[in-house]
């Protein structure tokens, strides 16, 4: 008897999660814009109150569009379910506030979105949740930093703007040693490219506003449970084990053996935080992921070729890109990310700041903006932007210099994507 | 709650409520690999309507300690112990796949003790493929595979699950993948070697229900039809585009089905 094999990841992307309605057989996913959903009767609304129907109460907790891209980012990352959030710092936070109190602690990589380091370095220590920064290469800086009172390990399988390769296998065996779950940001590696449940990750989030999305027009994350960490035996995690008082004295590991996260996540966090999705939003990522596979094969395609190019050039002193052999996770990145490394890079300039300004200015496709993952090109510069709260060491810790330009790298024609670089690279050398 | 069940700790799911003996009482038992959280929406509401629901963990799955017990007498007999440990003198046990098994046994046994037995995704006889046995004898990964694509019908592969973002297919993997190896060997035996279930039909005094799934290739409905004959009181319900994981494809669907059951009978919920 032939192995029987779940649907692959092009099939899931166009219809996991959704089924044709069942009103008018719509074939596209139905953009439920409604706050709430009538109850049949009273019986009925009081069973949905209490988790012993399935079915949608109000639009923050639950909403029928948003479950359908819930399910098929589950399906994609092959965990047991998901939550959309508002945006991918709404996931990163809903992630963190399900599992700790004030008093925890969290270990991350030093390389992350600007964003994701404000929250950890600057926010969470108001709140008391302290996080120590470890560089993402050095594993055993990980186990170093973990504390009595850590609860998670956290870092982005591609860091941010470095490309620092997270070694989740690695680094989810001493978390999970310890008792504690390992939480990455997959936002640069879409499943196509990597499955972190695979290689040892415990919780995935997503900023969907990149390459989920794809069109650069709908904010939104997506965190999703690998329903593999155990809980219980862990120990150290009683928002999950003991009995939660404001939802009837439910302990989540009792009511879902696989998803107790995702079940406190949705009845506390989005209840009580509120940073749910919008369904237009949900409707058009949706339509994103339809595309992501063939996409991210073209993203990858064109980065190859830029890669290759900017390497060769005259006036490109370095290009930060795992594929290259020069770059520090080289190998590391051939075993994790064989079908690519990303579309977003960074390079260095030569000629510094000056040099810098002369190229953006001088591009013509490429569009100078804070933002990644487009199927448009894109352009920044790191140091005064997405990372300018960081000071000269941090930067250097992450990897970044004045110099470096970060690219992601759209769906153009990769050979008028090159003519624009090439004609701002010459730009850029001129005094 | 835990209790203790021939010197082994013993979970049940109550929906964290305590036993009231002035109650009715529902047992639901799983299937096999799996465990009590299959059953959380249904025992959910009755727990809340009226009833003690007891949604049990086996020997050796879930919270329950002990290794698995590999014939279907023996799980009965355990059952058995479990509702006195419990102080249950008469109860309705809902069971699924093996579980229903179990149920149809403990309800032969002791036809006095169960008031209805409901039957979800069952099979008597239940014969186990060899491949499957071959498989989980050898603790292979195949063997969840095989049953996740061929216990959830063509229409649950692509989800649309009632249950707002989960993932049908992803929770059900890794509920099996948590089950130590030789649980799932364990089960199939169980199920594959009980060849007394239409003889235990005969006996069975009480109510039966039977739902099955219109596409379960596990426990196709015809599989069913001898023993639902068989039963001097019965009842079938078929669940359109249904497959063998009926409790997650059609939560609602399952727990009307039994509220019904449960109306007709002389237990009323509150």
């Amino acid at each position: 008897m032939a192995t029987p094999k779940s649907y692959r990841l092009d099939t899931l992307g166009l219809h996991a999660g959704q089924q044709p309605d069942s009103e008018f057989g719509a074939r596209a996913q139905p953009i439920y814009y409604t706050t709430s959903y009538v109850f049949p009767d009273t019986d009925h609304a009081a069973s949905l109150f209490n988790m012993e129907r399935a079915g949608h109460v109000y639009s923050r907790i639950s909403n029928p569009t948003n479950s359908a891209l819930e399910e098929r980012i589950a399906a994609l990352e092959g965990g047991v379910g998901a939550i959309a959030t508002a945006s991918g710092q709404a996931a990163l936070h809903l992630a963190i506030t399900t599992l700790m109190n004030a008093g925890s602690h969290i270990v991350a990589s030093g390389s992350l979105y600007g964003g994701s380091h404000n929250l950890l370095s600057y926010t969470l220590p108001r709140f008391g949740i302290e996080t120590t920064f470890v560089n993402p290469r050095d594993v055993d800086a990980f186990r170093a930093a973990i504390r009595p009172e850590t609860r998670l390990v956290f870092g982005e399988t591609l860091g941010n703007p470095g490309l620092d390769v997270l070694d989740i296998p690695r680094i989810a065996a001493l978390a999970h040693d310890a008792g504690l779950p390992v939480l990455v940001d997959s936002t640069f590696t879409p499943p196509h490219l990597m499955r972190p449940f695979e290689l040892g990750a415990d919780l995935i989030f997503h900023s969907a506003t990149k390459f989920l999305g794809g069109h650069g027009v709908a904010i939104g994350g997506l965190v999703v449970d690998g329903g593999s960490f155990d809980w219980d035996k862990s120990g150290k995690f009683p928002t999950l084990t003991e009995p939660y008082e404001g939802f009837h004295g439910m302990v989540f590991t009792e009511e879902s053996t696989t998803a107790a996260f995702l079940l406190r996540a949705r009845r506390e966090g989005l209840r009580d935080f509120g940073a749910c999705m919008s369904p237009m939003n949900a409707f058009q990522i949706m339509q994103g992921v339809e595309t992501l596979g063939p996409r991210m094969q073209r993203h990858i395609e064109n980065t190859r070729k830029v890669v290759q190019f900017l390497d060769a050039s005259d006036a490109v002193s370095h290009v930060v890109y795992p594929e290259l052999p020069s770059h520090p996770d080289h190998d590391l990145a051939a075993k994790l990310l064989p079908n690519g490394c990303g579309a977003v890079f960074t390079f260095e300039l030569k000629g510094g700041r000056a040099a810098g300004r002369r190229f953006i200015e001088s591009l013509k496709i490429f569009s100078h903006l804070a933002n990644v993952g487009d199927a448009k090109s894109l352009v920044i510069h790191p140091a005064t932007t997405t990372h300018y709260r960081m000071d000269a060491e941090a930067l250097r810790n992450a990897g970044i210099s004045e110099g470096t330009v970060r690219l992601s790298i759209g769906l153009e024609a990769a050979d008028d994507l090159i003519e624009d670089l090439s004609r701002a690279l010459h730009a850029s050398q001129k005094a | 709650m835990y209790t203790s069940v021939a010197g082994s700790k013993t979970y049940a799911y109550t929906a964290n409520r305590p036993f009231d003996a002035s109650l009715p009482t529902i047992v639901f038992v799983h299937g096999a690999a799996n465990d009590h959280s299959v059953w959380s929406l249904q025992s959910r509401y009755f727990a809340y309507h009226g009833w003690n629901a007891l949604a049990v963990d086996l020997p050796g799955h879930g919270r329950s300690e002990g290794a698995p017990l590999t014939s279907i007498d023996a799980l009965a007999q355990w059952l058995d112990a479990f509702l006195d440990a419990v102080g249950v003198a008469q109860c309705w046990i809902t069971g699924h796949s093996m579980g229903s098994l179990i149920g149809l046994e403990t309800a032969a046994r002791n036809p006095p003790r169960i008031s209805g037995l409901a039957l979800i995704g069952t099979a008597v006889p239940m014969p186990v493929s060899g491949t499957l046995l071959k498989t989980s004898a050898a603790n292979d990964h195949v063997a969840y595979e095989m049953i996740n694509a061929f216990a959830h019908s063509p229409r649950a592969q692509l989800g649309g699950n009632r249950v707002p973002g989960a993932w049908m297919l992803g929770s059900n993997m890794r509920l099996m993948e948590r089950s130590a190896d030789g649980t799932l060997y364990a089960d199939f035996t169980a199920c594959n070697d009980y060849k007394g279930g239409l003889e235990a039909a005969k006996k069975v005094q009480c109510p039966v229900l039977l739902v099955l799934g219109q596409r379960d290739l596990m426990t196709p409905p015809r599989a069913a039809r001898e023993a639902a004959a068989t039963f001097s009181e019965s009842r079938t319900v078929i669940l359109d585009g249904a497959g063998h994981s009926l409790m997650s494809e059609q939560p609602d669907a399952v727990l009307d089905a039994l509220i019904g059951f449960v109306k007709s009978g002389q237990a009323t919920p509150a």
